[in-house]
């Protein structure tokens, strides 16, 4: 139990031994671990970062979504515009037209009738004067006469 | 053989040479094999390290790993790459000397005998309870404790150190004294805790095993072989924890006494 050159060797084997686990031990296991813990914290900050990025994505597409709906509306509402416009339109259109055609119409009915109206009296003419030349049995000079006859056709 | 020759026989070790120069054969067999299993195994474990997915052993060394420098971190101030191989070293090779405690006492030392032929031959296996082991790894870390000292603090520091602490400029004597023991009574402390710790262990086992021995003879071994298997289980189980708390407490203590000696502000 007494102290002897034991403790010398001892303590070579000591250091020896220090110098050993340092290098087979401790070195390459401490590295390797070291290099782990920095890969998985890259990798959660990767996946952090990827999710921060989706929540950015989704937000865009909701962004996007909102614009795309809101400019739907305003063409819907513009289509919708445009749609009563044209009927709008279309009804003014044919009211003109309506109206166009019926005054034709009744131009046409006018001068119908004013022309009827000038056959007959011409008719009526004639047959006052081929009355007249058979009531007086003599020939009338339509010549002579006519300012008579005008004034007589007028008055029918 | 009687109980103080069998208790004796036990803690006398197997020497070469004589007076300072005797080696304790048994103590430095052991302690070197013990070494060299540990580098054979961290060699042959190096070659099949797995970075993504370690296997069953690769990852009960490397929690021993994160456990020694889970403790350099927080007791050791700034940063010295030696603390923790250091401390590693210290852990691994003082838990296994000491774990030679609890291998059955006459086991390993009958053997020897039946193979030496020699039915007296000495063989003390536990390298733990030479205090030459103890007191090697305590003054290996003392050594340090000096050098880091002086590199740290400077030679004027160190002597500074001795002359103005603890009580100040004006008890300079007492002060070297004070200073003097603290110093000291590190490796000291260090050696004698794991010695003492160790050394008593054994002889615990030993006096188990003496129940037996002596007590159990005719129909008694009936009573005195059951009640020795259930102390020896008892003293086991103890003493499993007592050896991992003796090579953690030299373990933090060395690094704790060279963070001190990294400390400037002292």
């Amino acid at each position: 139990m007494s102290i002897n050159a034991t403790l010398l060797i001892q303590i070579i084997a000591f250091v020896l031994l220090v110098w050993f686990v340092n290098k087979v031990l401790w070195g390459p296991l401490s590295k390797l671990m070291e290099e782990r813990q920095k890969k998985i914290a890259d990798g959660l900050s990767a996946a952090e970062k990827g999710k921060h990025e989706l929540e950015l994505a989704e937000q865009k597409a909701k962004e996007v979504l909102k614009d795309a709906k809101a400019q739907a509306q305003n063409i819907l509402s513009q289509a919708e515009k445009r749609g009563s416009e044209i009927v709008e339109d279309a009804k003014v259109k044919a009211n003109e037209e309506a109206d166009r055609i019926k005054a034709a119409a009744q131009a046409e009915i006018a001068q119908e009738v004013s022309r009827a109206r000038e056959d007959l009296r011409k008719e009526v003419a004639s047959l006052v004067v081929t009355g007249a030349e058979k009531i007086l049995k003599k020939e009338v000079d339509a010549a002579v006469h006519n300012d008579m006859l005008d004034t007589l056709v007028k008055s029918i | 053989m009687g109980t103080v020759e069998y208790i004796q026989h036990h803690l006398t070790n197997n020497t070469i040479g004589e007076g300072f120069w005797t080696f304790n054969m048994d103590t430095i067999v052991i302690s070197f094999l013990l070494g060299a299993l540990i580098v054979l195994t961290a060699a042959r474990m190096g070659k099949s390290l797995q970075a993504g997915t370690p296997g069953g052993f690769q990852n009960f060394v490397e929690s021993i790993l994160d456990f020694v420098s889970t403790n350099v971190r927080d007791a050791f101030p700034g940063h010295n790459p030696l603390i923790a191989p250091l401390a590693l070293t210290i852990f691994i090779w003082v838990w296994l000397m000491n774990f030679m405690d609890l291998i059955p006492v006459d086991l390993v030392p009958y053997l020897y005998q039946l193979i030496t032929g020699d039915h007296h031959a000495y063989l003390k296996i536990v390298p733990t309870t030479d205090l030459n082991t103890t007191l090697a790894m305590a003054f290996a870390v003392f050594a340090l404790i000096i050098y880091y000292n002086i590199k740290i603090k400077g030679l004027g520091g160190f002597i500074k150190m001795f002359l103005f602490h603890p009580f100040g400029k004006f008890f300079v004597p007492v002060n070297v004294v004070m200073t003097l023991i603290e110093e000291v009574s590190k490796p000291l402390s260090l050696a004698l805790r794991l010695f003492g710790n160790m050394f008593a262990g054994e002889l615990v086992f030993l006096l188990i095993a003496l129940i037996g021995g002596t007590l159990a003879v005719g129909a008694a071994a009936l009573f005195w072989a059951p009640l020795q298997v259930l102390l020896d289980l008892g003293w086991l189980i103890f003493h499993l924890l007592v050896i991992t708390l003796q090579a953690f407490i030299f373990m933090v203590l060395t690094i704790v006494y060279l963070g001190m000696a990294h400390d400037e502000g002292h």
